[in-house]
């Protein structure tokens, strides 16, 4: 019969404030880790996928839109912009490089993007199979894309006009897969690529029919990469104020959501450690009231040979049992939350947030959890050190 | 064991001068006392669980009050039996993890067989699952003996463990705690104000 199974004992007595104890400090780790676990991957995942990209030029609108829809492919694009007022641009002596986008359709939720094959090199993503397109209607798929969509090199589907799957099908036109590539981590995993010249191609057949009367090509962004500095100096003025398109800069935009996010982060964070510390106080008084029914039981083992120590350690194992049983809970609760989070996301924002990795917040809370219940022990483990046995066990006499 | 020149006074409060005891293996010893006259206090002394103001007491050749701290601690536990007047028992835990428990308190490996063995022959084995709410008044009785008895001590001290009962079972728990006790090869020492036990037992000390 060790202090431990004895410890435990004691914790199953006084059932309904141990559960207490351990829901909340289940709900105060749980929020805390996954929030903080959250905002990290979120950033990760952001800065990945801004990498290599200093401008985004597209049509005037939202410059956070922009980079929502250019980058990171979660918004409505703010529009079209010509080929010619581009190709000026690229030519320019500041500009290092330059990648268009162009949307219009989708397959199955997924997005087509017309770009060129250096799209694929700025991200670094490697063929699993497979080439890089090179005629129109060739298309090469991301890896969760090809994962998801089930589509094998040599496949066939069919475009859907726009970016959500309730759109009308190009019957006439068929995509060919000709390469896949390897998993990333960033957003071109759910993109399906093809070239600009793909996109032009299907949407002139609707000009014929109607659909649109532009006779200029066009695309929907552009992803710049400067020279140098003295680019993030002119480039950007120099589109807004000469020309009908808008330069946002990724950088200050995603610094502006975190921001905007950042509050709601800091608000569920606040409330976890409320939570843990409501916890801790409910371990206190949870401990400090057994503590008072079970005086004549600690001066009894007092009696039987037990030292001060001993009782003190007792309570103190009692009060870092709870703490285990809330932070084991919590990560498990956390990682349900983030589950369900990553899976709402992915429906709505193509974020696919890595959850089996243990996040540097988790490690951290352990040693928080331990010193929690050490402190909340600490007054009742004195009371129990300093148990008085002969007066408590004193008969009437 | 022997005691000598025991004193103890409370802090403002009532001083005593104990009789010295000397008392073989095997042997009883009744210490008889009204109410007031410090008999728990001087069964808390002899058991080391509080320091007389002064004197000796002697088991088996160490003296108990010199021991200090921890030492006074392991020292009870393995030395001196104790049956509290109330029966107390860690109630989170069953009849025979409370007689365990009492063996690991001072390092002796817990004998499972021993505690179901001394259980039984208590005439409890069939009780060692259960928890001590549900057991009756004798039945905790002879569970707070059993638990007395588990570390082998060379003393068992009883307070007051027939005060509360009537006269037939009065005569019941005083041959169970002669029987048990002495022949586990301890010595028993008996510390009440209970007139009925007077008779029982020739070696006795009064208050």
């Amino acid at each position: 019969m060790s202090t431990f199974r004895l410890a435990w004992a004691n914790l199953m007595a006084y059932r309904l404030s141990s559960t207490l104890s351990v829901i909340l400090l289940t709900l105060g780790i749980g929020m805390v880790s996954s929030v903080m676990t959250l905002s990290d991957q979120l950033a990760d995942r952001f800065n990945k996928d801004i990498r290599g990209i200093d401008m985004v030029v597209g049509a005037k609108g939202s410059p956070l839109q922009l980079i929502l829809s250019a980058v990171y492919q979660i918004d409505n694009p703010t529009g079209n912009i010509p080929l010619s007022e581009i190709d000026r641009l690229k030519k320019h002596p500041l500009v290092k490089y330059s990648i268009p986008l162009s949307f219009g359709d989708n397959y199955e939720g997924f997005r087509i993007v017309g770009t060129d094959t250096s799209y694929v090199s700025l991200y670094k993503a490697a063929f699993a199979v497979g080439r890089p397109w090179s005629s129109p209607l060739e298309v090469v798929l991301g890896a969760s894309a090809a994962d998801e969509l089930k589509l094998l090199l040599g496949d066939h589907f069919h475009g859907t006009h726009g970016l959500a799957q309730e759109g009308e099908d190009h019957e006439e036109h068929e995509y060919v897969v000709v390469g896949i590539l390897q998993p990333t981590g960033t957003v071109i995993d759910r993109l399906i690529l093809t070239s600009t010249e793909s996109v032009w191609e299907l949407h002139r057949h609707e000009e014929e029919s109607g659909h649109a009367d532009e006779d200029e090509k066009q695309v929907t962004a552009l992803l710049v990469k400067f020279k140098n500095p003295m680019g993030l100096m002119q480039l950007p003025r120099w589109i807004n104020e000469t020309t009908a398109m808008q330069a946002a800069l990724p950088a200050i935009e995603m610094n502006r959501l975190y921001d905007l996010l950042g509050v709601g982060f800091a608000v569920i964070r606040a409330i976890g450690i409320i939570l843990m510390i409501i916890a801790a106080l409910s371990v206190f008084i949870s401990l400090l009231n057994s503590l008072k029914d079970r005086k004549v039981e600690l001066a009894l083992m007092r009696s039987l040979g037990a030292s001060p120590l001993l009782l003190f350690r007792l309570i103190l194992q009692e009060s870092l049992l709870l703490c285990m049983l809330g932070y084991l809970f919590g990560l498990i609760f956390g990682r349900i939350g983030m589950w369900s989070v990553s899976n709402l996301g992915n429906d709505q924002f193509h974020v696919n947030l890595n959850q089996m990795t243990v996040s540097p917040i988790e490690i951290w809370l352990f040693p928080i959890t331990i010193l929690v219940g050490v402190l909340a022990s600490l007054i009742p483990a004195i009371g129990a050190y300093r148990t008085e046995i002969s007066s408590v066990l004193k008969s009437d006499d | 064991m022997n005691s000598f020149d025991l004193s103890f006074s409370y802090p403002r409060g009532p001083s005593f001068l104990f009789p010295d005891i000397d008392l073989r293996a095997k042997e009883v010893l009744l210490i008889l006392g009204h109410s007031g006259v410090g008999k728990t206090t001087l069964l808390h002394i002899l058991a080391g669980l509080r320091k007389p103001t002064s004197g000796t007491v002697n088991i088996n050749g160490t003296n108990l009050i010199e021991l200090s701290g921890s030492k006074a601690d392991n020292f009870r536990g393995k030395n001196i039996g104790i049956i509290h007047q109330q029966s107390v028992f860690i109630r989170s835990i069953n009849v025979l993890q409370n007689l365990l428990l009492a063996q690991t308190l001072v390092e002796i490996s817990a004998d499972e067989s021993a505690a179901l063995k001394l259980l039984s022959d208590l005439k409890i084995g069939h009780r060692a699952s259960a928890l001590p709410k549900e057991l009756s008044v004798g039945e905790r009785q002879r569970a707070s003996i059993a638990r007395a008895l588990i570390t082998q001590p060379k003393i068992v001290l009883a307070d007051e463990p027939t005060s509360a009962l009537d006269d037939e079972n009065c005569e019941r728990v005083a041959n169970l705690l002669e029987e048990t006790v002495l022949g586990s090869g301890a010595s028993l020492i008996i510390v009440t104000h209970d007139h009925r036990l007077k008779n029982r037992f020739a070696n006795r000390i009064e208050l």
